[in-house]
């Protein structure tokens, strides 16, 4: 099947590329027959189709190569690294995109999956853009599929093809893991349809809302995918990587965190554009630079440039990359500037008092997050560009520039909902805030009056202003909901759920801010307020942390077989007994998972040290707080045994046979593992006591929640015109999707 | 073979499918929808969208009915003004 899978993507190179050649040639043909009688549209039609055809043997590449995932085929290269026979079957339909080829082969395939569905729903409508959108969606893959078919194939032959495979990085054995991957590269390609019609737009001088209509729920599902992609990425760091933070400003997760900010940015500023025909040039430039900061993460993420703990691949993509965006940027700016006639605003400001006001002073700070975070990201390679020295800028800097900010974001997340369109007077900025400023200022009076939250007071500031984004969001629907039923005469609950269907997206979007804030308050408490200890403890010792008595009860110890009866891992941990004002709290059990290495010259016992190992956290959560645990086993007492053992299996492989000789390894680990089960050394344990970090978790649902709202398509009511006089059309109009 | 069979079948399918368009009629293709038409109904629905928005905002209480009747009738007059180049464009009576 290899050949197969490789003919699949030399194919859908060849698509991309006709795609392009016959959606620009029919866009830019004169009306009426050409050269052998075929019209534009009929080039462009083929072109589209083109499309859907990458899309079917880019799932057939992809489905041949899940399936050698599946049956365990290591004559498939990448099925010998990154898979094995002891991978349990979960994880190896996820292996697939564990490796640097798989990945960009499920960048390409989701590309054109989305780029399959957008033109299906929109070509009728957007008939002078879409073959450019096409175009320079083929583009992307046509760049991806030229990747993997002649730098990073996923088809590569295994020769000999191994018995038994590496297997799969232990650290991505999480669940998150099959899923996260997937959402990202979703959000990233999606953010390729919004870019890929700006452009189109740009082209063809159509620089109305219409595009923005258009392409807003792939805009919208984009920041979806990403935003749950990054909080799933950051939840697998909190419970897998043993170090117990979410978010570090490793270069990975920054890189996932900018296209998501500036395309926040977008999706607040494209309003003002389509309400009042303001701010093209702005949009038109987000838009552009979400779509380059996406390539920019596949890039970091893909290319090895910059250290990162996520950064799974290695440097042979980085020049291919790097021309992409150099081309990428260049014919941004070049475009922006050839259309700055076309990107007049159609009218002015009517007062700072306003929503649109508002939005600008929030996407000026989406974009100096972003800035910032770019600033960081990169600040290695600038600095060794600069200096000839590379320096690298940790937490406390990124937390110096982004914390004000973030506060001042939370913060417009209430100003928002609260202010009116075009302009609003200060009678009613009093009436609309007054809500919102005693919920901020009652939180803030509990809050020190419960003592010991005063001296945090960029903690306190977040509380403050997640209490005024609830108390103006909680005020915009008991007012809604109050108009509403004075006009339809319903009951609160039918009022409420008639309100947010009638206007998902003001309302989606005022759940999306409710769970921000909420999300803010988790890290903000559990910033401030954690406690952090490394304890070595032996059995029956106990500390205290952050209120919690922790016993260290009795040490585990076990080997663990896969499915196929093959030893996968040693496990050693403990078993800790939690005890919180007095209270029993039950037990939590931590360890840690060593992996063995594949290298031929480690010896029998020591191979099973040496390779990857995890950490399996003592995880206690809760909504007001978590207790967070990690153990890192003492193996220096079992070195010795360790070396001997080494030996004597080194000596036995020539007089034992195979069976004989696997069985008594067997019986020795079994050992090794008993004596550190009955006489274990003391270990050293990380514990960490967080307030509020479900509330991390618990603010992205809400969020995604609200995306979702807003996602959810509408009715076309509002399209009915046609008949009567135009003031009674508009009135009736405006009437009939009844706004309250 | 079964590999080279299976690459055959999918170029075939390939083949077919994007030279579809190319081997039907000319001009079988549905009518080029009037560009500036829908231009002109995507300002409409954004406008009618703007009415309610406003509409809204003074339900609950974010527009003094001053300012929401001047807003309102400042947005309808453009919003007629819309549907009256709208009927331009697609010939309606008016």
């Amino acid at each position: 099947m290899l050949i197969a899978g490789k003919a699949c993507l030399i194919l859908a190179l060849a698509l991309s590329v006709y795609g392009i050649a016959a959606s620009v040639y029919g866009a830019t043909r004169p009306p009426g027959p050409g050269a052998g009688g075929w019209t534009g549209g009929q080039w462009v039609a083929s072109g589209r189709r083109a499309v859907y055809a990458l899309a079917g043997v880019l799932l057939a590449a992809f489905a041949i190569l899940e399936l050698a995932f599946l049956r365990s085929d290591f004559s498939f290269a990448l099925v010998a690294t990154h898979s094995s026979t002891t991978t349990p079957l979960f994880y190896r339909l996820a292996a697939a995109w564990s490796s640097q080829e798989g990945s960009l082969l499920l960048w390409v395939l989701l590309l054109s999956l989305w780029s399959s569905l957008l033109l299906r729903l929109t070509w009728r409508r957007a008939r002078e853009i879409a073959p450019w959108a096409t175009a320079v969606l083929l583009g992307f893959a046509a760049f991806f599929s030229a990747l993997i078919v002649f730098l990073e194939t996923p088809f590569g032959q295994a020769l000999p093809a191994p018995a038994e495979g590496v297997g799969l990085n232990p650290l991505l054995r999480h669940p998150s893991m099959m899923i996260h991957p997937p959402m990202l590269y979703s959000g990233y390609t999606l953010f390729a349809v919004p870019f890929a019609f700006a452009v189109g737009a740009l082209i063809t001088r159509r620089l109305d809302a219409r595009w923005i209509q258009l392409t807003r729920p792939f805009t919208l599902a984009a920041w979806v995918f990403l935003g749950t992609g990054i909080v799933l990425g950051a939840r697998w760091s909190y419970s897998e990587l043993g170090w117990g933070g979410y978010w570090g400003w490793d270069p990975v997760e920054n890189a996932s965190l900018m296209p998501w900010l500036t395309g926040t940015a977008f999706l607040h500023s494209v309003l003002i554009q389509e309400k009042r025909g303001m701010l093209k040039v702005w949009n038109v430039g987000l838009v552009l630079a979400t779509g380059i900061l996406s390539i920019l993460g596949t890039f970091l993420v893909r290319s090895g440039i910059l250290e990162s703990i996520h950064a799974f691949g290695a440097s042979t993509l980085g020049v291919p990359f790097l021309v992409l965006i150099v081309v990428l940027v260049a014919g941004s700016i070049v475009l922006v500037a050839a259309r700055a006639g076309d990107l007049r605003s159609e009218h002015r400001l009517d007062s700072l008092l306003s929503r649109e006001a508002a939005f600008l002073l929030n996407n000026l700070v989406l974009v100096g997050l972003c800035f910032v975070i770019f600033w960081g990201t990169f600040f290695p390679l600038i600095s060794e560009a600069v200096t000839g020295t590379e320096a690298s800028v940790g937490p406390p800097w990124f937390d110096r520039y982004t914390v004000p900010l973030a506060l001042v974001l939370v913060l417009l997340a209430g100003v928002g909902p609260v202010i009116a369109w075009r302009r609003a007077t200060p009678r009613n900025l009093v009436r609309g805030f007054r809500v919102p400023v005693v919920a901020a200022a009652v939180v803030v009076a509990v809050l020190v009056a419960a003592g010991g939250v005063a001296e945090r007071p960029a903690a306190l500031a977040m509380f403050a202003c997640a209490a005024f984004v609830l108390g103006a969001v909680g005020q915009e629907l008991v007012r809604g909901t109050r108009a509403r039923r004075a006009m339809a005469h319903e009951s609160v609950p039918v009022a409420l759920v008639s309100l947010v269907r009638r206007n998902r997206q003001r309302y989606g979007g005022y759940l999306v801010h409710v769970g921000v804030a909420v999300l803010f308050v988790g890290v903000a408490a559990s910033s401030a307020f954690q406690d952090v200890r490394e304890l070595r403890l032996s059995p029956g010792q106990r500390a205290t942390v952050g209120g919690y008595e922790v016993t260290y009860v009795r040490p585990t110890a076990a080997l663990r077989a896969a499915s196929n009866g093959r030893l996968e891992r040693i496990e050693l941990g403990a078993v800790l007994r939690l005890r919180r004002d007095g209270r029993a709290l039950g037990a939590v059990r931590t360890y840690r998972s060593y992996f063995p290495s594949q290298d031929p010259s480690l010896g029998a016992i020591s191979r099973f040290f040496e390779g990857e190992a995890t950490s399996e956290v003592g995880l206690r959560a809760g909504l007001t707080r978590d207790f967070w645990s990690a153990i890192a086993p003492d193996t220096a007492e079992l070195r010795p045994r360790i070396a001997r053992g080494d030996r004597v299996f080194a000596a036995a492989v020539d007089e034992l046979p195979p069976a004989a000789w696997n069985a008594a390894l067997g019986r020795a680990l079994d050992g090794l593992v008993a004596s550190y089960a009955s006489d274990p050394p003391a270990a050293t344990f990380r514990v960490i006591v967080s307030p509020l970090v479900a509330w991390i978790w618990l603010g992205a649902g809400i969020a995604v929640a609200g995306g979702l709202i807003c996602l959810w398509p509408g009715g076309t009511r509002g399209r009915r015109v046609e008949t009567a006089a135009r003031a009674a059309r508009v009135a009736r109009d405006v009437r009939e999707p009844a706004h309250v | 073979m079964p590999d080279l069979l299976l690459v055959v079948v999918v170029l075939a399918l390939v083949v077919v499918v994007v030279t579809a368009p190319l081997r039907a009629r000319a001009g079988a293709e549905e009518a080029e929808e009037n560009a500036v038409r829908a231009e002109l109904e995507a300002a409409r629905d954004a406008k009618y969208r703007e009415i309610r928005d406003a509409e809204l905002d003074h339900r609950t209480g974010k527009l003094s009915e001053a300012d929401w009747r001047s807003i309102d009738r400042a947005l309808r007059a453009e919003a007629i003004e819309i549907l009256r180049r709208l009927d331009d464009v697609t010939g309606a009576p008016r």
